[in-house]
């Protein structure tokens, strides 16, 4: 990426409390003007550490951090320009609505007349108009949010930082929320980089994922590709239901497939994600929903297995079957309630399949 | 989600009363079980502070020694001389006063009212066996004083039991011979400028208390709790310590010949001849009493500063504003509680301190409560010892009241 694209950019940055644990293990990352990117991962996986470091409440403990190519590893939080929503939105409760908005115009000195247009301006922006001379106490959590979102974004910076915002907020009302976002993020071009640990929230939001693990990014790349094509077993393993299998690489094929054999000794095809030798021990990703229940009926199965039913879980949308086969290999089944399956029935026989394509050997 | 509605009337009612039983049977537990600690209160507390409160203006000694003039006089009007009955009413209750010896307390009662009453009293009660009818023209030969209608308006005052009396000697005010509320005299003035001073040191005790002590709480509040805990010790280390062993240190460290003062001259800050005055005066006072009351200011305000999240802090600075401005704008009002109550604690201690301006005030340290204290161990004058007392109640209460008002924090729940 060249310099006028990349708004921020991570130069292999490390950052420990103890001088032991890396927090943050050598980090390098550019984020592009204008782009949504999530840092998807665990907790103590450095997402929330990155984020800081980045907001100027951590310093790094090695490398650089550029922001529009100017080193700011030093610099005060107040002076970055940087917008910021924490996780439980830190409205200040002894200030109304309005004051809450015009605090960071206030400081940077903006005339009166100035200010109360732009608050006007940022309460329509999040639909809350009438609130202005409410306390934050008398909201309800999304509409907290809301102003939240709108205090971050109020002086216009260019980017803004999101550290789990809809992390408190009951399911229905975080996805309300995620559509909102995202669509302030379009409407209004700024760089959001959003912090979170709900893969679905990252899934629905970024234009591209970090998956963080262990201080280091594991995989960074659109949501497709990452659900699609995962590169290590964790992110196979971390976004999204997979069926996860240790195996053994038996041959390779020219047509980057290779042809393993799993615990127990079936043998299966699937794709080469990296140059994999002979011998070597992969670990086989399969999502759930890619395996056929009627393997036979269309083309492309290129592995098939039977085993016995042990559980079905019925969850309106889709089912999910747990099978066992002879070789005591585990797999789930998810299989969408689009027609009856009648067939199916705990302890009954089930022959299942899939295409090559959907089943990726990562190595480990 | 289901809700059974009771619809039919008989239900309702039932199912009214047995909610009313059960709460009732809860309500008399709750009684139950704070009646002791009520009726200690209630005995112990609410009923010698309300028979102080009423010898404030609840004064019957007078009456009770004089029955007969008191009667008699009632029926004057206040102007010219008193009938003869008043005279007569007089003498008799002065033979019956020196026969019980108790000539004493009416004569320095009648004396606050009109100097020299002293004199007069006891010389009428010493010959009063000598008087004859008519009563009039023998006690103005015995003293031609008592043809002075003031004496007599004195006396017509004091015949009443309840009397403003004390209140208006409580802010240096008296009724003067002619009837009329007037000031002392300028150098008997003393409790209006007492009172003054005691909300003055009170003023500036608590204002240290809350310079020392905002930092120490903040610093207390956001410390890990690890450090912060061996640090609160030492804020409790001075509850540990007798009062009094902590403010005779002070005397031992600020006296002139004490480690203050020696250090100074030491380290050629002052010369043997020019050691501070550092005790037995005002300074001495605000020294002891803020180092004292100290930990009552840290407390409430550590209390109200672990609640505030850091979060706030780290928002404001991220929304430009440098760290001056985030403390003073985003932090400190959200401490308003804490300090509010802080403040109120320490200064309502320190405008009722009574122990530590005892030892170390000197002159110009001491207090109201001195006084009050004075009042009822020395000068035996209780109903101005509770006057006094009143006073100071009901500023505390009215200092209070618009405290609530302004800073809409109900600390303690009665406002």
């Amino acid at each position: 990426m060249e310099q006028g694209r990349s708004i921020v950019h991570f130069v292999n940055v490390g950052k420990t409390y103890d001088g032991e644990r890396l927090i943050v293990d050598d980090l390098s990352l550019e984020i592009a003007r204008g782009e949504f990117l999530t840092l998807l991962g665990p907790s103590g996986s450095g997402k929330t550490t990155t984020l800081m470091m980045l907001a100027g409440f951590e310093t790094p403990t090695r490398g650089q951090i550029l922001l529009n190519g100017q080193e700011i590893n030093r610099l005060a939080p107040h002076r970055r320009g940087i917008g910021m929503v924490f996780q439980n939105y830190a409205l200040f409760p002894h200030m109304t609505v309005a004051e809450n908005l015009a605090f960071p115009l206030n400081v940077r000195a903006l005339g009166k007349a100035e200010v109360e247009a732009r608050v006007i301006r940022a309460l329509d922006l999040v639909k809350l108009g009438g609130f202005a001379a409410r306390r934050p106490a008398q909201l309800s959590g999304g509409q907290q949010q809301r102003i939240a979102v709108a205090r971050a974004l109020i002086f216009e910076p260019e980017l803004v930082l999101m550290d789990e915002p809809l992390g408190a907020l009951d399911k229905q009302l975080r996805e309300g929320m995620q559509y909102e976002i995202r669509e302030l993020h379009q409407r209004l071009g700024v760089t959001i980089v959003y912090v979170t640990h709900d893969q679905a929230e990252a899934l629905t939001m970024s234009d591209r994922i970090a998956v963080f693990d262990q201080g280091k990014i594991q995989q960074l790349a659109s949501p497709t590709e990452l659900y699609e094509k995962p590169r290590t077993s964790f992110v196979a393993n971390f976004v999204g239901d997979n069926n996860l299998m240790a195996a053994e690489v038996d041959t390779l094929r020219s047509d980057h497939l290779c042809s393993v054999v799993l615990e127990g000794g079936d043998k299966v095809i699937a794709v080469a994600t990296d140059d994999l030798m002979p011998g070597q021990k992969v670990m086989l990703s399969l999502r759930p929903e890619r395996l056929r229940l009627d393997p036979d009926a269309g083309a492309g199965t290129s592995s098939r297995l039977k085993g016995v039913i042990e559980e079905i879980v019925y969850l309106g949308d889709h089912m999910r079957i747990f099978v066992r086969t002879a070789n005591q290999v585990r797999f789930l089944i998810k299989a969408a309630n689009k027609e009856p399956h009648h067939g199916l029935t705990k302890g009954g026989m089930l022959t299942f399949g899939w295409s090559a394509q959907d089943c990726r050997a990562l190595p480990v | 989600m289901t809700v059974t509605v009771v619809t039919s009337p008989d239900d309702s009612r039932s199912i009214k009363r047995e909610l009313t039983r059960s709460l009732r049977r809860r309500k008399l537990q709750a009684l139950v079980l704070v009646a002791p600690l009520l009726l200690f209160i209630l005995f112990m507390f609410i009923y010698p502070i309300g028979g102080m409160l009423l010898r404030s203006v609840y004064s019957p000694d007078f009456a009770r020694a004089m029955p007969a003039t008191v009667a008699a006089i009632a029926e004057w009007p206040g102007s010219g001389t008193p009938p003869e009955a008043a005279w007569a009413g007089v003498a008799s209750d002065m033979v019956a006063l020196q026969q019980r010896n108790e000539a004493g307390p009416v004569a320095a009662a009648l004396n606050v009212e009109m100097s020299g009453a002293r004199s007069l009293v006891l010389k009428t009660a010493r010959n009063a066996g000598k008087l004859t009818a008519p009563y009039r023209e023998a006690m103005v030969t015995l003293d031609p004083m008592w043809n002075d209608a003031r004496i007599w308006q004195a006396i017509k005052r004091l015949s009443s039991p309840v009397t403003p009396r004390f209140y208006l000697a409580a802010v240096d005010m008296k009724v003067d011979e002619a009837g009329s509320i007037v000031s002392q005299p300028e150098d008997r003035q003393i409790y209006r400028s007492l009172f003054l001073r005691t909300l003055l040191i009170s003023g500036v005790v608590t204002l240290c208390c809350l310079i020392l002590g905002y930092p120490v709480a903040h610093l207390l509040a956001n410390l890990p709790l690890r450090i912060s805990n061996i640090l609160m010790i030492f804020v409790l280390l001075p509850f540990w310590t007798s009062l009094l062993v902590r403010t005779t240190a002070w005397i031992v460290l600020l006296q002139k010949q004490g480690v203050v003062n020696s250090l100074l001259v030491w380290s050629h800050v002052l010369t043997d001849e020019t050691r501070a005055e550092l005790i037995f005066n005002r300074t001495g006072t605000i020294l002891a009493m803020t180092h004292i009351l100290l930990p009552f200011m840290i407390l409430p305000l550590y209390s109200v500063m672990k609640t505030v999240s850091p979060v706030y802090v780290k928002a404001a600075r991220s929304l430009g504003a440098n760290q001056f401005v985030a403390f003073t704008k985003v932090y400190v009002p959200q401490t308003f509680a804490g300090v509010a109550a802080g403040c109120l604690l320490v200064f309502i201690l320190a405008v009722g301190y009574y122990i530590t301006p005892a030892l170390v005030g000197g002159e110009s340290g001491t207090l109201i409560s001195n006084m009050i204290a004075y009042h009822i161990q020395k000068s035996l004058n209780w109903g101005l010892a509770a006057a006094l007392g009143a006073i100071l109640l009901t500023a505390i209460l009215a200092l209070y009241w618009t405290f609530n008002r302004l800073t809409k924090i109900d600390i303690i729940g009665l406002g």
